[in-house]
């Protein structure tokens, strides 16, 4: 029996931690499900092709090139070193020690080895990351939003990968049949040197806890996700997938608008017409958006899959004169407010109670939102294709057909277009004076 | 100038080949009508076939659309839909590359489909149908960066044509560090236009007059009636007035060709 401890307990962790991961991601589509409906089934093989060139070859991310390359390597190693994985599983749930070292013979080398070089790089690289947000203090790390929290997560992530790859190499490097074997060592046979004088049993204590602690590692990062920014590195792919595949400046017409206009102009409606048989009851939809689930289930998964990479931020004209908008705020209050509103659903037995708070004003101030020039920088920058804007515009929309609150020069402008058909108070039948002038 | 309408033309029975769109800028704004009279001139003198609505035109309902006023933005879209179908227009060409945009991009699902060009476009087509040359004399050797206008360029992905046409005036173009698809805003787009900017420190159009300074021009060139305004404000704001000037893309064919 003593002989499975370990399996057994293996297996335990490894339950509990793929259960729980399991559980959140149940929340987080539940959450995402909260959005209002939008049809993104269209043009799959563009969608398909997106998802293929942004998200898994990530040509966005190198439009700057430092953090763009840096990214790729990172993201390469990791994936490729979680290959390992299988291995670690198998090994620790039977028993095995290294389990395809003996039927994929020198491949097997030839794997690890360029696991070592990428676990590496991937240690070089975000040593790097690390110096240009805590050194260097690249700007965009810096606004207002990425304090508290948002800057530590940044931080932990960092933490965590410079850890799992440290324990990566430990373990190859104090594992002395593989050292031995001499073959998928490229990198730790530099490290072996530093346990010279160790005792084999010392060494193989040693080895074992960086196994242990590498795959707990795993399943604690893997868990951490959905409490991170970190959750992009899976829905990054949805995320590129469902996204807006028309014109950046093409704005939606909003339906429900179309069918009131229609009667307005339509000579032979009559305004007086009793509502149809059922529809009496019909609730008149709100226009644009002032909470969470006004928005569509797109811009909430957008907002999940922000990475508070800053970039758009670092491109917003107003963000860059110094105005209160940025973008990325704009996304995290999003994913801030979801949660919470998540949170009070999972209280109240799967109901959400009114708590008195909206994403409008709460979170996102008008201030904010009357900054935006609607340029598409923030959009166009976006390493993941994610839409701050749409948000900004949705809640625009509320503010003026449900609430009347614009700013007093554009209720002016309004009305001068209701008037005389042009943003300012000139009569239109001066329009074509510009030809005698 | 002779400036046909579109009710000119149905009374004589005559269906122009495109319906120039002037937007309200380029119809009382005294810097953008100049930019609608050089554009008119090269239309003449490529013996284009245009009308304008003239006092039928309204507001396309852009800047609306974009101050989250949907309803009116509907409303006067399908207004002039109703005119547009009635005349049977089937081209639009406009110096505004927000009219260009909504046309374009937001017509359609209402009932306005029309084939719509920015007029860098259109010169273009003129160009490669053989119907206008450009000389090129006059503007020669002359020190030029050229500003994206978001709605052209990102928001619709147009950003060589402009530059097409501003290789043929025989100037010497140079880029600023922020163009194309990572070109600054002017600052006017989303309604901005037409309200105070909120609290900062620096006012977005200034910042961008600051890029194109960086590249030491003589000509700041542009697309759209309302980067004109921000551009001409911004460098009035470094005090180069006397050395720069801020012209539109038609203005300086024009100018180039003698008009
Ligand atoms: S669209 Fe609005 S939020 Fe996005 S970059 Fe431009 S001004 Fe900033
Ligand atoms: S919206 Fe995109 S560009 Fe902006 S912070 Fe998030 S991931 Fe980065």
């Amino acid at each position: 029996m003593e002989k499975y401890v370990s399996n057994i307990f293996f297996a335990v962790i490894l339950v509990a931690g793929i259960g729980y991961f399991v559980m959140n991601v149940r929340k987080l589509i539940r959450n995402i499900k909260l959005g209002k409906d939008v049809d993104r089934s269209d043009r799959k093989p563009e969608r398909w092709k997106n998802m293929a060139k942004i998200a898994l070859g990530q040509y966005k991310m190198v439009r700057r090139p430092v953090s763009g390359i840096l990214h790729v390597v990172v993201y390469v190693g990791f994936i490729l070193i979680n290959m390992e994985v299988l291995e670690i599983v198998i090994d620790g749930l039977f028993g095995t020690h290294r389990i395809f070292s003996k039927p994929l013979g020198s491949f097997y080398g030839f794997l690890i080895g360029n696991f070592e070089v990428l676990a590496f790089l991937v240690l070089v690289a975000v040593i790097i990351f690390w110096f240009r947000r805590n050194i260097e203090k690249v700007k965009r790390f810096w606004n207002k939003e990425m304090e508290g929290w948002p800057k530590n997560d940044g931080n932990i992530i960092l933490y965590f990968e410079i850890v799992l790859m440290t324990l990566f190499l430990v373990m190859n490097a104090t594992d002395t049949h593989f050292q031995e074997a001499g073959m998928g060592n490229v990198i730790s046979q530099f490290i072996a040197p530093w346990f010279d004088g160790y005792s084999t049993e010392a060494l193989h204590t040693i080895e074992r806890t960086a196994w242990w602690l590498h795959i707990i590692g795993i399943l604690a990062f893997l868990n951490y996700l959905y409490y991170s920014k970190h959750l992009h590195i899976l829905l990054a792919f949805p995320n590129t997938y469902f996204a807006n595949l028309k014109p950046k400046g093409q704005l939606t017409n909003l339906e429900s608008v179309t069918n009131e206009v229609k009667m307005m102009m339509d000579p032979d409606a009559d305004p007086y017409a009793m509502p149809a048989d059922g529809a009496e009851e019909e609730v008149p939809e709100k226009f644009g958006a002032s909470d969470v689930t006004d928005l569509n289930w797109v811009q909430l998964m957008n907002s999940y899959t922000c990475t508070e990479c800053g970039r758009c931020t670092s491109s917003c004209p107003a963000n860059l004169t110094g105005k209160k908008l940025s973008p990325r705020k704009i996304m995290m209050d999003t994913r801030d407010r979801l949660e919470e509103v998540g949170k009070n659903i999972d209280a109240n037995e799967g109901e959400f109670k009114p708590d008195g708070k909206q994403l409008l004003d709460d979170y996102i101030s008008r201030e904010e939102l009357w900054a935006c020039t609607s340029c598409n920088a923030c959009v166009q920058e976006c390493p993941i294709g994610i839409d701050p804007l749409s948000i900004i515009m949705d809640m625009r929309r509320y503010l003026v057909m449900e609430e009347s609150a614009a700013p007093q020069e554009l209720n002016m402008m309004m009305t001068n277009i209701e008037n005389n058909g042009a943003p300012w108070q000139y009569s239109q039948m001066d329009r074509l004076n510009w030809k005698d002038e | 100038m002779n400036v046909p309408t579109m009710a000119d033309m149905m009374a004589q029975g005559k269906q122009p080949e495109v319906l120039f769109w002037v937007g309200a800028a380029g119809s009382y704004d005294d810097r953008a009508k100049k930019i609608t009279r050089s554009f008119v001139k090269i239309l003449h003198q490529a013996n284009v076939d245009f009308a304008v609505l003239g006092t039928e035109e309204s507001s396309t309902g852009d800047a609306a659309k974009r101050a989250g006023n949907e309803f009116l933005f509907q409303m006067q879209a399908m207004t002039n839909i109703e005119i547009l179908n009635a005349y049977e227009v089937k081209t639009i060409v406009t110096c505004d590359p927000h009219s260009f945009n909504t046309f374009k991009n937001e017509y359609p699902s209402l009932g306005g489909n029309y084939k719509v060009y920015h007029h860098t476009q259109y010169i273009n087509k003129l160009i490669a149908d053989g119907r206008l040359t450009i000389e090129g004399e006059n503007l020669k050797g002359k020190r030029l960066t050229y500003h994206d206008p978001c709605y052209l360029g990102r928001a619709n992905d147009v950003y060589e044509t402009p530059r097409d046409l501003i290789r043929r005036l025989g100037v010497k173009p140079t880029e600023m560090k922020r163009h194309k698809s990572t070109a600054l805003c002017c600052g006017a787009g989303g309604a901005q236009m037409f309200k105070e900017p909120e609290k900062g420190d620096l006012d977005i159009n200034v910042l961008r007059t600051k890029d194109a300074l960086e590249t030491n021009p003589e000509i700041i060139a542009t697309g759209c009636p309302y980067c004109n305004t921000m551009m001409t404000d911004g460098v009035k704001f470094h005090l180069k007035e006397d050395q720069i000037v801020v012209k539109d893309i038609a203005e300086l064919i024009a100018e180039a060709n003698n008009l």
